[in-house]
């Protein structure tokens, strides 16, 4: 298995992690790096285990009581598998972008102070700085910014997704975590999505899951490709789809599977 | 039989069902209001009642039966949301859990007037208060927290679970969630909850017969002195109702206009509950436009 060549120390570091659902293995002996503001896109066909791997890395996965983990799972160099620690403060730190946009059923303003609000901050100066500055990175401001007052729910799919994502960079993590967050959106509004991951790596560590080979390509730096619960191969993007060095990686990305 | 007929002969079955239904409904309601509505006078709502004349009024029962649903519901509500909370968000699946639910359900199909006998023992006799209408309350809280948990739960159960993961993912407790995520969407579920628990707590007779009672003091509604004996807002004073009026004129009424009252009484009743109704809903739809943001 390559491994990304980077100076970076990694903000994630996989070593052997397992997990189950009850007695059915979906992740197995996964290794793997993710390196500081890099966009990593994870690959794979349906029920390969790419959404059970990202929701490791925040520990949603652990809402779901039949779930058990194994192996190591560093984030900043603490393991938060073994180590206890505060969930909370954990997905501050690690934003997360849904499969379709989720903005709770309130203003487009609320939507986006609200993180900020919860974690504290409570002066009206600053929030409005925090909105504009958030929707500004997501490039909806202009969009908006008339009708800051009015439902998020009134919002186009790709305007909510960019909510969403602005919702998330609101509470200034250093991670983001996205679901295939383009999956249930138009070719206009996910070229938006794939632009605004190409900025937004400046200052976070992204991390992608895909089932759109052609997207991986075009916005990551490395890529991980999952099958059956394994990562078969993870490198940086150019050579894994240029020259793969498993024979299934190679079948996967031709398109004669999945 | 093909199909197309079986499908007419279903949808004219079920058409003829809500038409059976409504049109009971609309008899039932003209009716009452037919012989009903002529009574109503503002006399009649605005004098005491008159345990042997004619001409007395529902002034104190009409206000009797707003009170006790407040005081009822100022304790159902609050305690019939947090238990919702805890079957939805907190309790784990499990032996306990069920045990806890079929005891909602238990409670929740006790006849009234069993009810009524219990709050007899316990609010009036065991602590002594006597027919108060903080016992009547506290006896319909009974019968009226059941469907309050059940319907709290129900709505915050389904709100969708991408709200909740949505803020949890941004790093909110789970408190925060529920406080700031799962309570305003459910908030139009738990008003229906409450206006249907309303409605029974307006009607309901059986459960204040032996527990707020039948007799009312002399009121002066110019004393706001809750501890005063004359005071309206005492909630250690007898109260009796207007659902337990129309019982208590027509069973053992000696006044020469028993009909005219109890049609009255029930025309104002019906009258009460739907205007409650309607601005219940008004206020919760107010409400929730200014959480949601929504037009």
């Amino acid at each position: 298995m390559n491994k990304t060549a980077t100076a970076k120390k990694p903000v994630f570091h996989v070593q052997d992690m397992n997990l189950w659902y009850g007695n059915n293995q979906a992740l197995k002996n996964v290794n793997l790096e993710i390196p500081k503001n890099e966009v990593t896109a994870v690959i794979g066909p349906s029920g390969c285990g790419k959404s059970t791997f990202i929701k490791t890395l925040n520990l949603m996965i652990k809402r779901i009581p039949s779930v058990k983990l194994s192996g190591e799972l560093h984030f900043n160099g603490q393991n938060i598998l073994r180590d206890k620690v505060d969930l909370v403060n954990l997905r501050k730190q690690i934003g997360m972008i849904f499969q379709k946009g989720n903005p709770f059923p309130q203003s487009i303003y609320d939507n986006v102070a609200y993180g900020p609000r919860i974690h504290g901050m409570k002066k009206k100066k600053q929030l409005d700085e925090a909105v504009e500055t958030s929707l500004k990175q997501v490039a909806l401001w202009d969009e908006v910014k008339d009708r800051l007052n009015s439902s998020a729910l009134g919002l186009s799919g790709g305007q909510q997704q960019r909510l969403c994502i602005a919702r998330a960079i609101a509470t200034k993590p250093s991670v983001v975590l996205m679901d295939e967050p383009t999956s249930a959106l138009d070719p206009v509004s996910t070229l938006r999505i794939e632009q605004l991951i190409s900025e937004l790596k400046n200052q976070y560590t992204i991390v992608i899951v895909t089932h759109n080979m052609q997207q991986a390509a075009r916005i990551s730096d490395q890529t991980a490709f999952f099958l059956h619960g394994e990562i078969i191969e993870a490198s940086d993007t150019d050579s894994l789809f240029s020259v793969p060095s498993d024979r299934r990686t190679e079948d996967y990305i031709s398109g004669r599977f999945g | 039989m093909n199909s197309k007929v079986a499908d007419r002969i279903a949808t004219g079955v079920f058409v003829t069902i809500a038409f059976i239904i409504v049109a009971i409904l609309a008899a039932l309601f003209s009716f009452i209001l037919f012989r009903g509505v002529p009574q109503i006078s503002w006399e009649f709502l605005t004098t005491p009642s008159s345990s042997v004349q004619a001409g007395g009024g529902i002034r104190d029962q009409l206000f009797n039966s707003f009170y006790i649903l407040f005081i009822t519901m100022l304790i159902t509500v609050p305690l019939g949301v947090c238990g919702g909370i805890y079957m939805a968000e907190y309790a784990k699946p499990g032996k306990v859990t069920n045990f806890i639910r079929s005891c909602i359900e238990m409670l929740a199909s006790l006849p009234s007037i069993v009810v009524g006998m219990f709050g007899l023992l316990v609010f009036v006799n065991t602590t002594g208060w006597g027919y108060t209408i903080i016992g009547g309350a506290l006896a319909l809280t009974i019968f009226n927290i059941p469907v309050m948990v059940r319907v709290s739960e129900d709505a915050i159960r389904s709100v969708p679970a991408e709200m909740k993961e949505a803020s949890l993912a941004l790093g909110i407790t789970h408190w925060h969630t529920i406080k700031t995520v799962l309570i305003p969407s459910a908030f139009p579920g738990i008003l229906t909850g409450s206006i249907l628990a309303s409605g029974r707590v307006f009607g309901e007779a059986a459960a204040l017969l032996f527990t707020a009672g039948l007799s009312t003091p002399r009121l002066d509604y110019l004393d706001l002195n809750p501890f005063s004996e004359t005071s309206p807002l005492n909630i250690f004073r007898p109260a009796e109702t207007l659902a337990v009026h129309i019982w208590a004129v027509n069973t053992n009424g000696i006044m020469p206009d028993i009909r005219e009252i109890a049609n009255g009484s029930s025309a104002v009743l019906v009258l009460s509950v739907l205007i409650f109704n309607l601005l219940a809903r008004w206020l919760g739809s107010v409400v929730h436009k200014k959480i949601t943001a929504s037009k």
